[in-house]
């Protein structure tokens, strides 16, 4: 795309990305800390990921506050316009998976003495939704609406993988009732990675709609891919 | 957007020369009957005179030449027997500068009236340009003084008068080219505003470079480039996602 007429937004809306991008880098290494620690029962990293969590709602401020100016002073249109909203719904997502990956590190602080089993299942989660996550993102950084729609399909197989580690938990509770408390810890930390994933879906549908500036949200796969196709005409 | 989109203009491969430069190459352009339509396009684009092409104002250029097909309500307004003087009380035509009569404010809005025979009386002339201020939400400030010069008045208020003026002959289309490029922004807040409450009764075709105001005034918008036209469509649309990537870089100021 051609640079504008007027160069200091060119280097502000690249500007904008980066911090975008440096937020999410934050965001996926708070998951696989928090997803480590667990593993390893290492409290120490837990609480990292807790104290870490500000840095990401700082950014989150930060960022906040340039798309706000950029409005204000520069009033964006057509692509920039769209590039300039996904960027403020995006950091939300953000921002509330970092809460998320916050959540699973207090839930392993809670299970210090009492440690979690039966992990398997709930790491092949944490994987699937880490790779939602950077596929989100590298579709994002990109502008890749296949790559961004091959992440909303992938949700499908995220919210499969937490029912199945949710059943196999509640087989355990039922089998012995002393494992009620590590089995709902369990999958309160499986609740956290599927609601993750779904952020991950919306990152997805706003980088569909800064590339392409169709709002899929709320439609089904085909209808979404009719639209962004142009086979079908929104209303 | 709109399910009943009705045509008052019809533009049809429309071609104007001035001499041998071949100024506009074949537009093919709907003006939708109570919509406000926009065109942009950077200097030199040939929207103002695609605009003055609309009443037949490039008639007074002796090199210039047009060729295609307006239609007005069906009708050609280049066919040979359409008689110009006529034509404009229909489509009416606001400038970049004020140009109010060198007469009282009464005049200006009495003068077209009384030469086209449109009232019988004075009682009437009075109810029409009190009706004409009011339309171009002027009659307050002037109402005490219709009498002064029409000159005398600030910018804002001399373009309002202007429109009244257009408005005075009850035309169907009302053109504006610039109409605010002249005056600081709380007169042009009062255009615009004032184009939004008379596109029920009007259809309105504006020429403007601030594509903010394009943005805020208008329902569809054109955009013009080297004497073509690029890209038309809602204005939603072609402010958030237009289709031609001409049009996206001149909208995001990616332009040259």
């Amino acid at each position: 795309m051609p640079q504008h007429t007027f160069k200091r937004f060119d280097d502000e809306l690249n500007e904008l990305k980066e911090r975008v991008l440096i937020m999410g880098g934050l965001v996926e290494r708070a998951i696989r800390r928090a997803l480590k620690s667990l593993n390893k029962y290492d409290m120490e990293r837990a609480q990292k990921v807790i104290e870490r969590d500000k840095t990401i709602n700082a950014l989150e401020v930060e960022i906040d506050e340039m798309t706000r100016t950029m409005l204000a002073l520069r009033q964006p249109a057509a692509s920039d316009l769209r590039f300039i909203i996904s960027t403020i719904k995006i950091v939300t997502d953000l921002e509330r998976i970092g809460d998320l990956a916050e959540g699973v590190a207090a839930i392993t602080l809670q299970s210090e003495n009492n440690p979690l089993t039966h992990l398997d299942s709930l790491n092949s989660l944490a994987d699937a939704v880490v790779m939602q996550v950077n596929n989100a993102l590298d579709a994002f950084a990109r502008g890749d609406v296949d790559a961004a729609l091959a992440t909303i399909e992938g949700d499908k197989k995220v919210n499969k993988l937490f029912k199945g580690m949710q059943r196999e938990h509640l087989s355990y509770m039922i089998e012995d009732p002393r494992q009620i408390t590590v089995g709902l810890q369990a999958t309160n930390i499986g609740r956290n990675l599927e609601r993750i994933g779904d952020h991950a879906v919306n990152i997805s549908e706003m980088t569909i709609y800064m590339v392409k500036g169709h709002d899929i949200r709320h439609v089904d796969h085909e209808t979404a891919a009719a639209l962004i196709s142009g086979e079908l005409e929104e209303d | 957007m709109d399910t009943e989109l009705k045509n008052k203009i019809t533009i049809r491969d429309l071609k104007l020369w001035y001499g041998d430069f071949e100024a506009l190459h074949g537009i093919d352009l709907d003006i939708y009957s109570g919509k406000v339509t926009a065109f942009i396009g950077p200097s030199g684009c040939g929207k103002s005179t695609f605009l003055r092409v609309l009443n037949r104002m490039n008639d007074r250029i002796p090199s210039c030449r047009v060729q295609g097909e307006v239609l007005l309500d069906g009708h050609n307004i280049y066919d040979a027997q359409i008689d110009v003087v006529q034509l404009r009380t229909h489509i009416g035509m606001v400038f970049q500068k004020p140009n109010p009569f060198p007469k009282s404010i009464y005049e200006n809005i009495a003068y077209a009236p009384r030469i086209h025979g449109l009232v019988k009386d004075t009682q009437e002339m009075d109810e029409l340009v009190e009706n004409s201020l009011r339309k171009a939400s002027i009659w307050d400030e002037v109402k005490d003084k219709l009498q002064q010069p029409g000159t005398a008045l600030s910018g804002g208020q001399q373009q309002r008068l202007c429109i009244a003026r257009t408005i005075a002959v009850q035309p169907d289309v009302i053109l504006m080219d610039e109409p605010c490029s002249a005056l600081d922004p709380i007169a042009t807040a009062k255009i615009e505003e004032l184009m939004d409450e008379l596109k029920s009764d009007y259809t309105i075709v504006i020429v403007t470079h601030n594509m903010q105001q394009a943005a805020r005034v208008s329902d569809y918008t054109a955009y013009f480039y080297l004497g073509d036209l690029i890209e038309h469509g809602d204005t939603h649309t072609i402010f958030t996602s237009p289709v031609n990537q001409k049009t996206e870089d001149y909208i995001t100021g990616r332009f040259g």
